[in-house]
């Protein structure tokens, strides 16, 4: 099952690059790893919870080193993401002039390294499988891309990869921790180490930095962010939606996958900073998100700054915390992956994204009008999208964290400080509405192209996963349920 | 079962065959010399698999400077390996050799071409077995001087000569260093032979500095050959200059071979702590300059040049850290991806040009050259699930493992570098539009086989170390320390 989950993206792409139809074979390549992971989103019994439908290969003895895939809620909850956004990215994919083989090859590289990332039950191929995505973006963003887009595909590959370097490092240094006799890149098997106590708590947090921080530049957190919102600006949309919708999740999936449930003394110790790191995503990224002018750096910014909720409810490890976290990288990856996809749309018809050449194009273009609105309340977090339910968690599970009658703790701050976040979200996305949908039409909205023939569904598709997490999370809790139970809950 | 020392003898007597049917063979086509040469070696390498293990505890006669242990034999097969490469991409070569050498017939000067790289060869196997400074010298000399010849082998291009010349007196003045540390060596010790020296190290009181001289007098020929800083001056000419199959068999194979005798040569002197210290300093040279220094380049065998430098740090590291496997791994990893992208190079070059901008558009000029070359420069730069990769994985775990965080540091940041400059050749490939002459580049079938083994290679190793790494983990010779 998971066998080919991962590998239909790849051999897709391949088959591609060898000469079949780019665009026919990309989506039913896409489309069949979807209902795959569909399938194995009902197969996976929650009842017994653990990881299932794993797969192994040995790759090297000495090393203790294998092939090893598997699945449990979140990871399969991630994979569903994935391949859900892969195949609305590959459908709403406008025509391509240039080396259209390429491009959806390269598409499909970078959803299967997000892909094989999150179905690798061991640290080596986990990792191996994100770098995956490395080149894919290098040449998406630079053959494909708008604006400045050298200087972007240049920042964005030399940034991850220095961080991923770092990850290296760590999880490295994760591997040499654990006593000889039981040193493995087996998760399952380290988990086991972990719970009885055989990484050193001084090792713990020296590991728990560099994961920090390797995590933190992919997932943009606070002072390593800036190489996001200029990347997903100039690439083309269907790789931005991928990019910031799925592949950001990998350093999120890290953190509660290796370096909460494994090193809880190195995320105690590193609670405080990674609290105050996360206040800047909200708090200072969000004033900086107000003030953009162009649709598609707004959305990059924004992207960067709601990472700020995930990690608070990472920081507040707790049960309720850490499903909200879990809930929200589902429904943030859906609904940037949403508004990227009508940015794009907007390019396309009507050549520009600056704010003050936009207005007007409500009565132009309804269906965008219209769904760009839901994909913004969604963002927001209005209640009836997935974005609400896990927001509430997060607040209700940060907040309670050490709460008593005396005083708030930092993490009790931290959440006053990041519910204004909502209303910042709520500022710079309802202004972009205004600017582009309200108004008067200028000229330049006169004579638009029709709506795109291949948007409308993958658009629907989206909206609809959406709104069916926002009614009923109870679908993805029930699947988180035996994730974060035993470990991590037992933190604190 | 062959003994082993009968390798070496069989390629030099193959070597000395061809010279003198190349004497007598009047104006025919050489191509088929590098073919047969090509065929001789792999025979060689395929004998190699079948060799009489060496006479266990045996120090006297041969064995006492000769060494048949599992890492002699692996470097044996890995230059065997190497120069079949280079004969291939030598063939492609002959074009450039026609114009470059003055000479009566149109096919002058190739059947020695074809053939100088198989004494080469012979001297690097031997490389491999030297455990006495005397064999070490005289093995060493057999390279070089071989190499004298073929970096200036095109010699109406003037930048070949100067090549040949810088790559004489450097690697000259380097000989005098080698012999004078081993004199020095000698005084103290009264030994050539490693092991022997290693025992005299360890049982008794030395002179510390007369041989801290000595060996640093070693280091600096040694850091010559593997083209460590601050002797790496040479590098970049000669690497532009050389006729490009001599430029990657100088970056591949003489690199290999001073990383052998690197390793074998510190065994016995790793109790002196000066010893390793000023090696932390050289590998953090290395790494800092080669990098560094490889960022601006426009021309792509300047590159190379460059980014070999870089490599020689990272394989430093390993030998800083003494991790045999490490260094072992890395060393193929290193042929594999330098290969390729030599192997390509020689192509484009024929028909475009050598500079990073005679690139521009390849992606869509010649599809499967571009994607060689792609392949080539993301396992330089050391992408996941390719040998170059995993190369710098075990380099990393050593130097962690070591407690090295200086050099895990520099490396992270050197790394970096390395993301930029190997991208700017897809950048140039992918990005950039065909400047002119946008037809495809002509690729003869040996060539695409060759490139396709190694991309092969490259993906296999990649994922699958396991073969490079029992290679050397024989129960006689447990080189993983782990």
């Amino acid at each position: 099952m998971l066998l080919f989950i991962v590998f239909a993206p790849l051999l897709t792409a391949l088959l591609i690059l060898i000469g079949s139809p780019a665009r026919l074979t990309a989506l039913l390549g896409s489309a069949a790893t979807a209902a795959a992971t569909l399938v194995a989103l009902f197969l996976y019994q929650s009842a017994i919870g653990g990881f299932q439908f794993v797969t192994s290969f040995p790759i090297s003895q000495s090393w203790r080193l294998q092939f090893l895939l598997g699945a449990d809620g979140l990871s399969l909850i991630m994979l569903f993401l994935a391949a859900l956004v892969l195949l609305c990215a590959v459908w709403c994919t406008p025509p391509i002039e240039r080396s259209e083989r390429l491009f959806y090859a390269s598409l499909l590289f970078l959803a299967s390294g997000a892909i094989g990332a999150f179905a690798s039950l061991d640290l080596f191929f986990f990792y191996a499988f994100h770098e995956l995505a490395l080149i894919p973006t290098f040449l998406l963003i630079g053959i494909w891309g708008s604006g400045n887009r050298f200087a972007a595909a240049w920042k964005v590959t030399i940034y991850l990869g220095l961080g991923s370097f770092v990850l290296l490092l760590g999880l490295i240094l994760l591997y040499r921790s654990v006593p000889p006799a039981l040193r493995s890149f087996d998760l399952r098997a380290l988990q086991a180490v972990a719970a009885d106590g055989g990484i050193a708590a001084s090792a713990q947090n020296q590991i728990f930095f560099l994961l920090l921080i390797g995590f933190g530049v992919l997932i943009s957190l606070f002072p390593f962010h800036t190489w996001a919102p200029e990347a997903y600006a100039s690439a083309p949309a269907p790789a931005a939606m991928l990019h910031a919708g799925v592949l950001k999740k990998f350093g999120l999936y890290g953190l509660l996958r290796i370096a909460l449930p494994l090193l809880p003394e190195g995320a105690r110790h590193w609670n405080t900073l990674l609290i105050i790191l996360l206040l800047g995503n909200i708090i200072y990224v969000g004033l900086v998100t107000i003030a953009q002018k162009r649709l598609d750096w707004m959305l990059g910014y924004s992207s960067v700054m709601h990472m700020g909720y995930i990690f608070l409810g990472i920081a507040s490890a707790n049960l309720i915390g850490l499903n909200g976290a879990a809930v929200l990288m589902f429904a943030h990856g859906i609904s940037i992956a949403l508004l990227f996809a009508l940015a794009g749309e907007i390019r396309r018809r009507t050549g520009t994204l600056v704010f003050a050449d936009l207005g007007g194009l409500g009565k132009m273009m309804p269906f965008v009008g219209f769904t760009f609105g839901l994909a913004a309340f969604a963002a927001i977090g209005l209640p009836g999208f997935a974005n609400f339910a896990s927001d509430v968690m997060i607040f209700f599970g940060a907040f309670r964290v050490g709460a008593s009658w005396e005083g708030f703790h930092l993490i009790q701050v931290a959440t006053v400080l990041a519910l204004w976040g909502v209303v910042i979200s709520a500022v710079y996305l309802l202004r972009a509405y205004r600017a582009i949908f309200m108004g008067l039409p200028n000229d330049r909205a006169s004579a638009l192209p029709g709506l795109s023939r291949r948007f409308r569904a993958p658009i629907v598709l989206l909206i609809a996963a959406t709104m069916i997490v926002g009614f009923f999370p109870n679908t993805l809790l029930d699947l988180l349920r035996p994730t974060f139970s035993p470990p991590v809950a037992a933190n604190r | 079962m062959i003994p082993a020392p009968a390798l070496e003898i069989a390629v030099l007597l193959w070597g000395l065959a061809l010279l003198l049917v190349d004497a007598f063979a009047g104006q025919k086509d050489r191509r088929g010399f590098a073919i047969a040469a090509i065929a001789g070696l792999f025979v060689v390498l395929v004998a190699s698999f079948f060799l009489r293990p060496a006479p266990a505890a045996t120090t006297a006669g041969l064995w006492s400077f000769y060494a048949a242990d599992p890492l002699a034999i692996f470097f044996k097969r890995f230059a065997l390996v190497t120069t079949i490469l280079v004969l291939a991409m030598a063939i492609d070569f002959a074009p450039a050799i026609r114009i470059g050498v003055p000479g009566a017939h149109p096919h002058a000067g190739l059947g020695e071409f074809f053939t100088i790289p198989i004494f080469t060869c012979a001297g690097l196997m031997w490389m491999a077995s030297a455990i006495d400074f005397v064999m070490i010298f005289v093995s060493l000399e057999l390279v070089t001087i071989s190499f004298y010849v073929l970096v200036s082998f095109t010699r109406r291009n003037p930048l070949a000569l100067e090549a040949g010349v810088k790559y004489l007196i450097l690697s000259a003045l380097s000989t005098g260093f080698l012999v004078y540390g081993i004199t020095w060596i000698f005084g103290v010790t009264g030994e050539t032979n490693l092991a022997r020296i290693g025992a005299v190290l360890a049982a008794q009181g030395f002179d510390r500095i007369p041989l801290l001289f000595g060996i640093a007098l070693v280091l600096v020929a040694l850091g010559f050959k593997i083209a460590a800083v601050p002797f790496q001056i040479w590098v970049p000419d000669v690497y532009q200059g050389a006729p490009t199959p001599v430029t990657a068999f100088l970056s591949v194979g003489s690199k290999a071979a001073g990383f052998v005798v690197l390793l074998r040569v510190l065994g016995p002197f790793s109790i002196l702590p000066q010893v390793g210290r000023l090696l932390i300093g050289l590998t953090v040279l290395t790494l800092i300059y080669g990098n560094f220094a490889a960022l601006p380049q426009t021309n792509l065998k300047r590159l190379l040049g460059y980014s070999s430098i870089a490599h020689a740090g990272y394989l430093l590291i390993g030998v800083v850290t003494f991790s045999g496997a490490a260094v072992a791994y890395y060393l193929v990893a290193y042929l594999l991806m330098t290969l390729l992208s030599f192997a390509v190079l020689v192509v484009v070059g024929n028909s475009a040009g050598d500079e990073i901008d005679d690139y521009a558009g390849l992606g869509r000029r010649s599809p499967f050259l571009a994607f060689a070359m792609l392949i080539a420069m993301i396992s330089l730069a050391g992408v996941p699930f390719t040998a170059g990769f995993l190369g710098k994985f075990f380099i990393f775990d050593a130097a962690i493992r070591h407690h090295q965080t200086l050099l895990v540091v520099i490396g992270l940041i050197t790394v970096g570098c390395g993301f930029y400059y190997y991208l700017k050749v897809v950048r140039a490939m992918y990005w950039l539009q065909p400047s002119s002459d946008a037809t495809p580049i002509p690729l003869s079938a040996l060539s695409r086989l060759t490139m396709a083994l190694l991309i092969g290679a490259i993906f296999i190793l990649g994922v699958y170390p396991q073969p490079i790494l029992e290679a050397l983990n024989t129960p006689a010779a447990p080189m993983v320390a782990r």
